[in-house]
């Protein structure tokens, strides 16, 4: 299986100037230290908003593709917005779940998403595309296609407990809100 | 009493673009007019609606969330770890259950506490009354551009039209 880092940087080599919400703890850090980019929100707090965050950016910009990068525990957290989000069927809506099964930042305590699989709550939900995958291979050629799709769509990535040596987002938060707003007009 | 449709367009008139939120009895109006006018996002729980809400100011709208009281609560720490500490300002409207100790149990809390609870969160708060209304939401729309923050315009019961007069 490959670390979430190594997952996000492939996906990364595929995006250009979308928006891209990324959940607290680890994954901002580790997107950040990937490749730092206007484009992107890093959460720092506000656990199990990226979804709801991205949805308002989707619904607000409807020519944009909205990406997110979201994880388990997140996911888990906030798990009405995958309703809000099947029920309003946003075409142009990416979720990435990078699955651990773990809530990394805490120090590794079990999530329960080895027996909750997220994508099927989704689809169940209403979401028009869903994939799961483990090797890189299918990580690229499944994420390719649905920037070609109709969303909304959630992309759920198998990934092992490694964690990048990343520190804490350099970005005061106000300065990610106004850069990120400048970077998506 | 304000008619939900003039209360509507004085908030479209101040710029408002983006509304989201989950239902209360003293809203009812509101959003009922809201949906009408096809500008309403319901959300599942009032964090969301407020992230949401946070996602659609930051691609260029102005967003106002419509909850009862009780959703501060749930929406406390999204308010503060999200849009307090990222300057992502949003206009809550928030209907006051439980003022003056006459509702349901389950609102008397909430109801009696609120007005210090919002002071302790440094959420700027206003309270709606038909009197004042002009000058109530300019003041909104002038905290909104200025503190870049959440602010809450609080609706008591009766002041605007709701579904069942």
């Amino acid at each position: 299986m490959q670390s979430r880092a190594m997952a996000m940087a492939a996906l990364m080599e595929l995006l250009t100037d979308q928006p891209v919400i990324i959940c607290n703890g680890f994954p901002s850090r580790e997107a950040q230290k990937i490749a730092d980019r206007p484009t992107h929100f890093y959460m720092i707090g506000s656990m199990g908003s990226a979804a709801a965050i991205g949805l308002g950016v989707a619904l607000a910009k409807p020519k944009k593709q909205v990406i997110i990068f979201d994880g388990d525990g997140n996911v888990l957290m906030g798990m009405g917005t995958l309703a809000t989000i099947g029920a309003l069927k946003p075409k142009n809506f990416i979720h990435v779940v990078f699955d651990n099964e773990v809530y990394g930042t805490t120090g590794n305590q079990p999530t329960i998403s080895n027996v909750v699989q997220l994508e099927k709550v989704a689809k169940a939900a209403g979401y028009v595309n869903v994939e799961r995958v483990r090797e890189r291979e299918d990580l690229v050629y499944e994420f390719k296609d649905m920037l070609k799709k109709d969303g909304p769509s959630m992309l759920l990535v198998k990934v092992n407990e490694m964690v990048e040596d990343a520190g804490r987002v350099m970005l005061d938060p106000p300065d990610i809100t106004k850069r990120f707003m400048n970077a998506i007009q | 009493m304000i008619e939900s449709d003039a209360f509507v367009q004085a908030l479209q008139d101040i710029g408002v673009d983006f509304f989201t939120g989950v239902p209360d009895s003293i809203l009812g109006g509101i959003i009922a007019e809201l949906m009408e006018r096809r500008l309403y996002t319901p959300a599942v729980r009032e964090d969301e609606a407020v992230a949401m809400a946070a996602g659609a100011y930051m691609a260029g709208k102005i967003p106002a969330v419509l909850m009862q009281n009780s959703g501060l609560g749930t929406s406390l720490n999204t308010l503060i770890s999200l849009n307090y500490i990222y300057q992502q300002p949003c206009i809550l409207i928030v209907s006051w259950r439980g003022q003056g100790g006459k509702d349901a149990p389950e609102h008397l809390v909430m109801g009696e506490v609120m007005e210090p609870f919002l002071d302790t969160m440094k959420i700027p708060h206003r309270t709606l009354t038909e009197k004042t209304a002009v000058e109530d939401l300019r003041w909104l729309a002038e905290t909104f551009m200025k503190q870049r923050i959440p602010v809450a315009l609080l609706i008591t019961k009766g002041v605007v039209k709701g579904l069942h007069p």
